[in-house]
């Protein structure tokens, strides 16, 4: 693709120049030119590694930049209690940020894209190291700033917050997957303020919080979203949820 | 260094930085050369390759028959300058006036070219121009995104005149023209009756990955089996050389049947896009040109068909 050659090329004429004054950012295996200040805004001052156990799977390129489809799975790491989840060259750049508590530290969910760009997982274990893994995936542009589709359906409000839901039971590990009915704007889209789902948890039926999920604006619209649990997942699961307008979504999630 | 000299340095520094400007950029040259593949009717053969700005969007096969009074056109390239370089190597062919241009359906590839045609008859299916007027601008600046400069000044025309499926004689010349859908939600398919020629649109590939962007699976392979009993004595893919027999509907049929199979049975499995992106093609399939990536889109285009039945209300 011409278009991702001139943009690895431009990116990598920006590193080495970067390059030569803060030694940190060589260290990106993606090298990108924000990884430094990004991060500095995310993970602070604790340790971070490059770890080739973070696998993030996805497109070479992003046919939809509605709905590019992203998997983190997180193999042979113990104890990892936060995983963010990052796209450098987005206008927004932070996607998610989640808890697994009894869930596997892996998701699967969709996301809007408005260019090529890096998506990173960024998983922090017990010692407050974060390892951190991503690709590239290159697109053609325009997922952060059009307007969600489902504005122009006139019924749109009569579906906010509906759930459909299955649980997919296997003897080593078992998946929930969740599709929420959201416009998930943006508020980059002219005349439209953002509106989105801002936190998801799975609770048992004695309240106990088994994954949490902090969601942002590049979720894409109507979010579909898979996490995985050793084993069986505990029965009378609810996903609870609210939305930065104060809607809120509850839903039992049927075995 | 005199100053004469600092001159004529200064001349050439000037002369060497304008020269790209000085000399008129040459058009570029798709190299078209139609094909004769019956009495009549020719054929211009794309490359099975996805847009690039090496080929400048020629992936697609355009054709014209030469009837008694006239010539007839079937779908007219992926660019302004394919459509003219387009009209000038019929020319070469034939003195004969222009008659009609067909677009087989609403994809650019198939229709941008119309520009150059802007003072003939345009036709299409009625879901053909409705699909242009709307898509045109989106799929023209795609295009002008993967091609670059062989797109220059090219704006979607979409088709002035609906076509009706039947029987029509056109310049003294009988023409077949069928409806079916699947790949779009329009896709004219035209039987040259004289030369037995089948020309199928993008219904059929050959040896290069079929596209799904606007396709209805289930509905596409049945149109396939209606083709098949089409009396065709040569058949004339939109991408792909032209095939003799049911070649290219079988590959196109195999390929469409294993990409149904597999979303559907990942949907039932809980798999998510990620993971069927990762799966590998039946090595029958990966062979053909193109199949890797189009699996690819194909998941993007498709998968939420096949995983929202999947899943139940929660309440």
């Amino acid at each position: 693709m011409w278009n991702r050659a001139k943009r690895i090329a431009a990116v990598a004429l920006a590193a080495g120049w970067v390059g030569g004054c803060l030694a940190a950012a060589g260290d990106d295996p993606l090298q990108s030119p924000q990884w430094t200040e990004l991060r500095r805004t995310y993970l602070g001052a604790s340790p971070v590694v490059f770890d080739p156990r973070v696998k993030v799977s996805g497109p070479q390129v992003a046919e939809d930049s509605m709905n590019v489809p992203v998997g983190v799975r997180i193999d042979g790491l113990e104890g990892v209690s936060r995983v963010i989840v990052i796209a450098d060259l987005n206008p927004i750049v932070k996607v998610l940020e989640f808890q697994p508590r009894g869930a596997l530290p892996a998701l699967h969910f969709r996301m809007k894209l408005q260019q090529g760009s890096p998506i990173r997982a960024m998983a922090q274990t017990a010692d407050g190291t974060w390892h951190v893994g991503g690709i590239w995936i290159d697109a053609a542009g325009g997922g952060c700033t059009a307007p969600s589709v489902g504005r122009s359906a006139a019924n749109w409000t009569e579906t906010l917050g509906q759930v459909q839901a299955r649980i997919w039971q296997g003897e080593q590990q078992s998946r929930i997957k969740l599709n929420i009915m959201h416009p998930m704007d943006t508020g980059l889209a002219p005349g439209i303020p953002a509106f989105y789902i801002e936190r998801l948890s799975l609770r048992d039926g004695a309240d106990r919080e088994w994954m949490a999920l902090d969601t942002f604006e590049p979720v894409s619209e109507n979010p579909v979203f898979s996490f995985d649990f050793p084993g069986v997942p505990p029965a009378g699961l609810t996903l609870v949820g609210r939305d930065n307008n104060g809607n809120r979504i509850n839903a039992k999630v049927a075995r | 260094m005199s100053s004469a000299a600092w001159r004529a340095l200064f001349t050439l520094i000037c002369a060497v930085a304008l020269a790209p400007t000085l000399v008129p950029a040459q058009e570029p040259d798709y190299g078209l050369a139609p094909q004769r593949i019956a009495d009549d009717v020719y054929v211009l053969v794309g490359r099975t390759e996805d847009f690039s700005r090496g080929n400048g969007g020629n992936i697609v096969n355009t054709a014209f028959v030469v009837a008694p009074e006239g010539v007839v056109v079937i779908d007219s390239g992926p660019s302004r300058l394919y459509g003219e370089q387009l009209r000038r190597a019929i020319a070469r062919v034939t003195p004969k006036p222009l008659l009609k241009v067909f677009n087989t359906h609403h994809h650019p590839d198939h229709y941008l070219g119309n520009q150059a045609f802007a003072d003939k008859p345009t036709a299409a299916l009625p879901t053909t121009i409705s699909g242009q007027r709307s898509e045109g601008g989106a799929f023209t600046e795609n295009l002008y995104r993967m091609a670059g400069d062989w797109m220059k000044g090219t704006e979607s025309v979409p088709a002035r005149e609906p076509v009706s499926p039947g029987l029509v004689t056109i310049g003294g010349r009988p023409f077949e023209l069928l409806l079916f859908a699947g790949h779009t939600q329009g896709d004219l398919a035209i039987l040259d009756r004289q030369s037995g020629v089948l020309f199928a649109g993008d219904l059929v590939f050959w040896n290069r990955a079929p596209t799904t962007p606007h396709a209805d699976v289930a509905t596409w392979l049945a149109t396939l089996d209606r083709l098949e009993a089409l009396p065709f004595r040569l058949m004339v893919p939109g991408h792909g050389e032209p095939v003799p027999d049911a070649r290219g509907i079988a590959q196109t049929r195999a390929y469409l049947r294993w990409l149904e199979g597999a979303l559907r049975s990942a949907a039932e499995r809980g798999d998510e896009m990620t993971e069927l992106l990762a799966r590998p093609l039946p090595p029958e399939l990966a062979t053909i040109p193109l199949s890797r990536l189009e699996f690819a889109r194909s998941v993007a285009h498709l998968y939420r068909r096949y995983e929202a039945p999947t899943l139940k209300q929660a309440r």
